[in-house]
């Protein structure tokens, strides 16, 4: 990571100065129509100047067509888009200061990867063209391959040429569609940690279109994430982790065990919940409900088991017995799967620092958890809905 | 060609294999492999030598004659008579020069028709699959008729006292005591109409395949739509252009129906080609028309080479 850090440092010095800095985008009340279905359901978006903002979801819930409502490639049913606060809705896609690297490159086959670069800057008619090109192609580390062809590129050289052709035109906007889906892990890591590098270094504003949660968590500033036309929810990725609000989200961005209860009792700071007889508790301020049936959930790395029942304690959810009945070791952790009578199944993410029990397949354990640690939904997970 | 294709294919396959019995039975099957593509060709190579190259010596060798002693119409002997070819160069100076001068126009006209045609095929209809090929089968549909016919048909259409005629006289296009058959403008309007689809076709198997990616990265990187035609769209389809227009501008040069008096020309339009005809089979100046026939080939020969050059498609694969 340092050194990446200081390798930035390098191609500050020689790559071109930032002659504008990101502006802020807006969509209002943004609706697109396509003939029998609808692929984005008034959304509202605000990204900040110079943040990274990642639009997250399965494919086929929208975020790619609102990507293209933002670089005018879509024009939508109804709403507005603003860039910088101005207005670009009716505006053709030649005329917006927003540039986007294409899930696919996209990169010119009959041009020299310098061309390539040099197109946008050449269109609008920038003095010295190939030299803020050859400097964009020094950003990514490509110099040496100026004069090849695209398709005698590897993915992820023309995944970096693509970079260097947007990022070379100092849009307002980088629009971002899922332009590492086609690289493999490690070069996909790699490219993420550069990607996130070069927004630092040129201050512009990214918005990232991905299905990918890690990737999404780990370069965005903020991450709103995407379901059936819908934000389901927006925030930081820390905190969307750890208060997720919906069944969806829960599930979407990491793993969550969820349990599915009548509130009993509600008081000023914790909402407590009948679980076929076992009570689990939740402070008031991480309940999107406090009445009713509601879903309660923790991510698995917040639960510890035991093997023998631990001493109810404030403060503690505690659930159990159940029999161990999947152990998976992934490496850095295991992950256990406990089967308890009339609660379901639970997982637990255990580091493998010598701290939990051995146990074996089939063992007899309880589960617990911190108070803190568990969510109240705003909606049930789906299939729980009639019980 | 095919041979070297063949062969490379078997011996890049064997070269994984590192033992030495295999890639001595991989050397084997190169020759096995060689042998049957040789075995393959035959007939090919029978036909053309049969029918294309037989007939191209003996019309050279036609080309060089000279006329028999006794003066007989029709009479000629084996010679190396290379007169031949700038007498006919000087005698038909005119028809050359028409011929490649209707050629190159209805050439560009026929590009001017297909491209946006083929366009609207290849990429505009391209969402509905039924619809593509509708208005494929409409454009070709007409080729369905005979050749001559339709060019039959157009002189109706368009000779004195027809209602055609007619409109274009009253919008003043056409004189009103005016002609437009046999004119060389006709002549190029047949050649034009008739060789549309020779045009369309590659023109449509290139744009059909053209990236519309491209032209929405085009877009995203400030080109204007016009720029976006120039600089993506127009580059990528050129190898549609130069197959499509050699398509129509070889055989146009030598085409000879459409400038005919019995067509759409006049005696004040003839190509090559009705040149060729007149001495072949009125003049029975058999090597003439050899050597015009020999010219011809040669002039069409040296312009395409020089523009597949200078159009550079080989870059663009």
């Amino acid at each position: 990571m340092e050194r990446r850090y200081q390798w930035c440092g390098i191609t500050l010095a020689n790559s071109v100065k930032a002659s504008s800095s990101g502006a802020a985008l807006e969509l209002v009340n943004i609706r697109k129509e396509f003939p029998g279905f609808t692929a984005i359901e008034d959304l509202d978006l605000k990204i900040n100047a110079g943040e990274f903002f990642a639009l997250l979801g399965p494919s086929g819930c929208g975020k790619t067509t609102t990507l293209r409502i933002v670089a005018g490639l879509e024009t939508p049913t109804s709403g507005r888009v603003f860039l910088g606060g101005e207005d670009i809705t009716d505006t053709k896609p030649h005329q917006r200061a927003v540039n986007t690297v294409f899930q696919s490159y996209a990169l010119f086959p009959h041009m020299t990867v310098l061309d390539n670069v040099a197109f946008g800057l050449r269109q609008r008619k920038v003095d010295e063209p190939l030299k803020k090109a050859q400097d964009a192609l020094a950003l990514v580390e490509l110099s040496h391959l100026a004069d090849r062809r695209p398709q005698q590129l590897s993915g992820g050289q023309q995944q970096r040429v693509a970079l260097a052709r947007a990022i070379v035109n100092r849009p307002s906007l980088l629009l971002l569609d899922e332009p590492l889906g086609a690289l493999d892990l490690k070069l996909r890591r790699q490219m993420q940690i550069e990607l996130k590098a070069i927004q630092i270094e040129v201050g512009l504003t990214f918005l990232h279109v991905t299905h990918d949660q890690e990737e999404a968590m780990d370069m965005a500033d903020t991450v709103a994430v995407m379901n059936k036309g819908r934000i389901e929810q927006m925030g930081a990725p820390e905190a969307l982790y750890d208060r997720p609000k919906t069944a969806f989200v829960s599930k979407f961005l990491g793993q969550s065990n969820l349990f599915v209860g009548d509130v009993v009792e509600t008081n000023d700071s914790a909402v407590s919940i009948n679980l076929h007889g076992n009570k689990i508790t939740v402070p008031v301020a991480r309940a999107e409900k406090t009445a009713g049936k509601i879903a309660v959930g923790v991510r698995p790395e917040k639960v510890q088991f035991h093997e023998s029942a631990p001493a109810a304690a404030a403060g503690q959810n505690i659930l159990g017995p159940g029999e161990i009945i999947d152990i998976r070791f992934t490496g850095v952790s295991n992950q256990y799967l406990i089967e308890i009578p009339q609660v379901g199944s639970v997982t637990v993410f255990a580091q493998n620092v010598g701290k939990s029990p051995v146990v074996e397949l089939g063992a007899q354990v309880w589960v617990s958890f911190k108070v803190e640690h568990a969510f109240g939904l705003a909606d049930l997970p789906v299939g729980t809905e009639e019980d | 060609m095919a041979i070297a294709g063949f062969s490379g294919g078997t011996a890049k396959g064997s070269s994984k294999r590192n033992s030495k019995g295999a890639s001595k039975s991989a050397l084997k099957g190169d020759r096995k492999g060689a042998i049957v593509a040789g075995i393959l060709l035959i007939p090919g190579l029978l036909y053309l030598a049969l029918f294309f190259l037989t007939p191209l010596v003996q019309l050279v060798v036609t080309a060089l004659e000279s006329p028999d002693a006794s003066g007989a119409i029709g009479a000629y002997v084996y010679d190396f008579n290379v007169q031949n070819f700038a007498d006919v160069a000087v005698k038909y100076s005119l028809q050359i020069f028409r011929s490649f001068g209707y050629a190159f126009l209805a050439t560009i006209f026929a590009l001017l028709i297909s491209y946006p045609l083929a366009y609207f095929v290849g990429v505009k209809v391209r969402r509905w699959p039924l619809l593509q090929r509708m208005t494929l089968v409409l454009v070709i549909a007409p080729f369905f008729i005979s050749f001559l016919l339709r060019t039959v048909a157009w002189k109706q259409l368009l000779s004195v006292g027809s209602p055609l005629l007619g409109v274009l006289q009253n919008i003043g296009l056409v004189p009103h005591d005016g002609y437009f058959i046999g004119t060389p403008a006709a002549v190029v309007f047949g050649l034009t109409y008739n060789f549309i689809p020779f045009m369309t076709l590659p023109l449509f198997t290139t744009l059909e395949r053209l990236d519309g990616r491209l032209i929405e990265a085009g877009a995203d990187l400030y080109a204007n739509p016009f720029k976006v035609f120039t600089k993506i769209t127009l580059p990528l389809s050129m190898p549609g252009v130069v197959s499509g227009t050699l398509l129509t501008f070889i055989p146009i040069a030598g085409d000879y129906v459409n400038a005919s008096r019995d067509f759409l020309g006049s005696s004040d339009t003839s190509m090559i080609g009705n040149m060729v005809d007149q001495d072949f089979l009125s003049n029975q100046n058999y090597p003439y028309a050899s050597a015009l026939s020999v010219l011809l080939m040669a002039t069409i020969l040296i312009l395409v080479s020089i523009y597949v050059r200078r159009a550079g498609t080989e870059e663009l694969l």
